[in-house]
């Protein structure tokens, strides 16, 4: 009697990951500018924000979730973290202001998902106005302009021969990732996106683990809204609108499930670097922005469905 | 003594599912809890795992008398359940499933937990891989995984709910096995089952359920089959419909050798216009599937269904309607109805285009359907725009059956069409099965209601385990079809 299956690291797992090489190559031979430096650190400073957004996006996936607020919950972060500097506040406080405001509307987003047990889709559809709206009266519509020229250096520096944001993702990065796969938090968030009954019936604390998930993704999100901030140099309260589909899509790209379940930062980063380097190669071979938008839509179809079709053969 | 329960009642609004439940298992035994579909047997079993909790009645664990309010109570004492649908993370892996809920710190050692996973496993001489998917797993090696999560936590007693349904009969010996280990090894355990034959083997003591009572315990030995079969049937009549049968006309449904994997095999079977064909079988035999393929929501891989005489090529319900065949599904809040929509959109849902003109609806013609309706079929409606889902159950069940006879349905396969309705609303429904019949439709019932089938159709078709195990003709009793439904060896009766 055969109980088992055992399936080995498939091909088509590799995907993504090829796909991204192949990018990266043929790009590479089709425009003499790809691979150069400022080239190359352009493209991980427009990445990075919905990087950083898509790594927090990619936990509340996994645990079955979604969250349509974070382009909002973006600039509320980087309007907040902006107006402490405005106010003479040390970069590091500014920061972690930024940091703090998005981990709040994770927090309330998590918590109204669980108590109100009201779909996350839902919930986050509202969030999404309501942070908006709120950061719009908090700023009475007008950016942040008095920053200190030093806060440029957070998305626009240089450390050790690459740009510091590459750094700040990396560190994100592994801290997400071990998070995700050696924390009993991050084992939780897959049990409870894999199956919320069995969760519930193992012991798990359930709501508790979902309010975590969320507040991470906040977090994140608010530190990506201080990149962003940094990026333009203004608190604007007005940015990162369309970014949730983005760091949806990025996660989407990198075969998470929008069932639960399924998910990881390496395919988040995949998914992500996909996007930016499709705009990117778009730009330099002179395609124009409007077909790039139809392109990037037509790869994450193309994505989901040999993503579909890898888990149903299994 | 490791569990004692007596007079344990649970009501479920109005409705009562156990009266009386008495039951005693003592370590080392395994202890076999039989019934018909409906007796009590899952409901006082989740009563003992703090799914359920009871209404009346003592609990005795180990001697002291317990109350759990969650299903974490009953497994921090020993008590664990393997669970028809598999209460598994199928994301997960089978080690990170045995010990989920359980890890004793937040930095989690996979290595550890898949050392630990497979040591129990090694030791238990599970065919099981720690490191794999569980949804890579047969349901049997889900069941497995949850074994292992019982063990693992120490458990002292363990609760199977008809676990063998799903699984194969090479699978099943292997769960046999294992149940033997952990006999041996002083556990005790409870297995809920349809299928004696099988466990003749496996059982030491047998308590039957019969309308939500225990009516009778005794060692495994000291009953015979027949003993069995008249404790778990015997339900009471309640007044029903009496039905004049009607002289059959030609044949109008035909099923040729009719296999749908992974359970049906080789059914064969007719219907003629005019003729109520019961289908009896215990959960998991396959009535409902059987249902499913006819009607075209599953695909066959063999034989052929013939309406009149011509085959049909079945992709999809549609075809299905096309042809003329109705299905009134035993889910009918699910699918059978637009709950959230009104009698008349219900109504009109399957012959649309009947009322329609240049694909536009004509609302009065509709309106004037459904009227018609609600008066042949007596729906007690406030108005037709009512929403479907208000209606009582018998009424909403009339409700599905005009949808099809609007259509111009001639054959009608009803998958347990009496659950959750009244008894006056059951009489109801039969009038309306037995004017369908007189002008000449041609009915398949699926119904667990032994004493409702017995009366109200004309024949009576037997399944167990996917197969067709007999045929018996009005005037059977419980105790034949129990037979045919629940034993394996049993001699094949002809029509009487």
């Amino acid at each position: 009697m055969k109980l088992i299956f055992s399936g080995g690291l498939s091909l088509q797992r590799l995907l993504p990951f090829a796909s991204l090489i192949f990018l990266f190559v043929g790009l590479s031979i089709a425009t003499p500018n790809f691979l150069t430096e400022t080239n190359l650190s352009s493209v991980i400073r427009q990445t990075a924000v919905i990087n950083i957004m898509a790594l927090g996006m990619t936990m509340i996936i996994i645990a079955g979730g979604i969250d349509l607020s974070v382009g909002s919950i973006l600039a509320f972060g980087g309007l907040m973290g902006t107006m402490a500097l405005e106010k003479g506040q040390p970069i590091v406080v500014g920061v972690a202001v930024g940091i703090v405001a998005g981990m709040f509307w994770g927090f309330t987003n998590g918590l109204l998902t669980t108590r109100l047990k009201i779909n996350p889709f839902i919930v986050t559809l509202g969030t999404l106005g309501i942070v908006r709206g709120i950061t719009l009266i908090v700023s009475n519509g007008l950016p942040v302009h008095n920053i200190p020229q030093s806060f440029s250096y957070l998305g626009e520096g240089m450390l050790g021969g690459v740009p510091f944001v590459l750094w700040i993702l990396l560190v994100c990065a592994v801290a997400v990732h071990v998070l995700l796969e050696h924390t009993k938090l991050g084992r939780y968030a897959f049990a409870i996106g894999s199956n919320p009954d069995a969760a519930y019936y193992a012991g798990i604390p359930v709501a508790f683990h979902t309010v975590s998930v969320y507040a991470i993704g906040g977090a994140l999100t608010g530190l990506a809204g201080m990149i962003e901030a940094s990026r333009l140099m203004t608190g604007q309260p007005t940015a990162g609108q369309g970014y949730e589909l983005q760091a949806i899509a990025a996660v989407v790209i990198g075969g998470g499930s929008l069932r639960g379940g399924e998910g990881t930062v390496v395919g988040t980063l995949i998914g992500a670097f996909i996007m930016g380097l499709l705009s990117n190669g778009s730009d330099l071979l002179g395609i124009s922005p409007y077909l790039q938008q139809a392109i990037i839509g037509a790869v994450i179809i193309l994505a989901v469905t040999l993503d579909e079709l890898r888990k149903r053969r299994t | 003594m490791l569990l004692r329960l007596q007079g344990i009642e649970k009501r479920f609004g109005g409705l009562t599912a156990l009266r009386n439940g008495n039951l005693t298992v003592q370590s080392g035994e395994v202890h076999l809890l039989m019934g018909e579909n409906g007796a009590g047997k899952s409901t006082l079993m989740k009563i003992v795992a703090g799914l359920l909790q009871p209404d009346g009645g003592t609990f005795e664990w180990k001697g002291q008398p317990a109350v759990f309010t969650r299903p974490a109570d009953a497994s921090a004492l020993g008590i664990a359940m393997v669970h028809q649908e598999s209460l598994l993370a199928p994301h997960l892996s089978v080690a990170e499933n045995i010990f989920l809920g359980r890890e004793e710190s937040f930095w989690v050692k996979r290595r550890e937990v898949v050392a630990r996973a497979a040591k129990l496993i090694e030791e238990h001489r599970f065919p099981l891989n720690a490191e794999a998917r569980v949804d890579r797993l047969s349901p049997a090696g889900k069941q497995l995984v949850e074994i292992c999560r019982a063990i693992s936590q120490g458990s002292s007693l363990l609760i199977f709910d008809e676990p063998t349904s799903s699984l194969s009969d090479a699978e099943t010996a292997e769960v046999f096995k294992i149940v033997r280990t952990l006999k041996s090894r002083g556990m005790g355990v409870i297995y809920i089952t349809h299928r004696l034959d099988e466990l003749r083997s496996v059982g030491d003591q047998v308590t039957v359920l019969r309308d939500g009572a225990t009516v009778h315990s005794a060692p495994m030995a000291d009953l015979t089959t027949d003993q069995l079969i008249r404790h778990m049937v015997g339900r009471e009549l309640s007044a029903l419909y009496a039905r004049q049968p009607v002289e059959p006309g030609k044949v109008v449904l035909s099923i040729e050798q009719l296999s749908v994997p992974p359970l049906l095999k080789q059914i064969s079977l007719s219907v003629r216009a005019g003729e109520i064909v019961g289908l009896a079988g215990l959960v998991g035999a396959g009535r409902t599937e059987l249902c499913r393929a006819i009607f075209g929501v599953d695909r066959y891989t063999s034989g052929r269904i013939l309406i009149d005489g011509q085959p049909l090529r079945l992709r999809s319900p549609q075809d299905a309607a096309a042809a003329g065949i109705a299905l009134i599904p035993e889910d009918r809040q699910r699918t059978g109805l637009a709950t959230a929509r009104s009698i008349g959109e219900n109504t009109n849902l399957a012959s649309l285009e009947k009322v329609s003109r240049f694909g536009v609806v004509d609302h009065a013609a509709a309106h004037q359907v459904t009227t018609d309706f609600i008066a042949r079929l007596r729906i007690r409606a406030e108005s037709p725009q009512q929403r479907a889902g208000r209606l009582s159950g018998g009424n909403q069940q009339k409700v599905v059956i005009a949808k099809w006879l609007a259509r111009g349905a001639r054959v009608f396969l009803f998958d347990e069409p009496t659950r959750g309705i009244d008894v006056g609303a059951k009489a109801e429904v039969f009038e309306v099965m037995d004017e369908l019949a007189r002008q000449g439709a041609a009915i398949l019932m699926v119904s667990s209601e032994l004493p409702e089938l017995l009366q109200i159709a004309d024949r009576i078709l037997v399944m167990r385990a996917g197969v067709l195990t007999g045929e018996l003709g009005r005037g059977a009793t419980q105790e034949q079809v129990m037979r045919l439904a629940a034993f394996h060896d049993a001699p094949r009766e002809s029509a009487a």
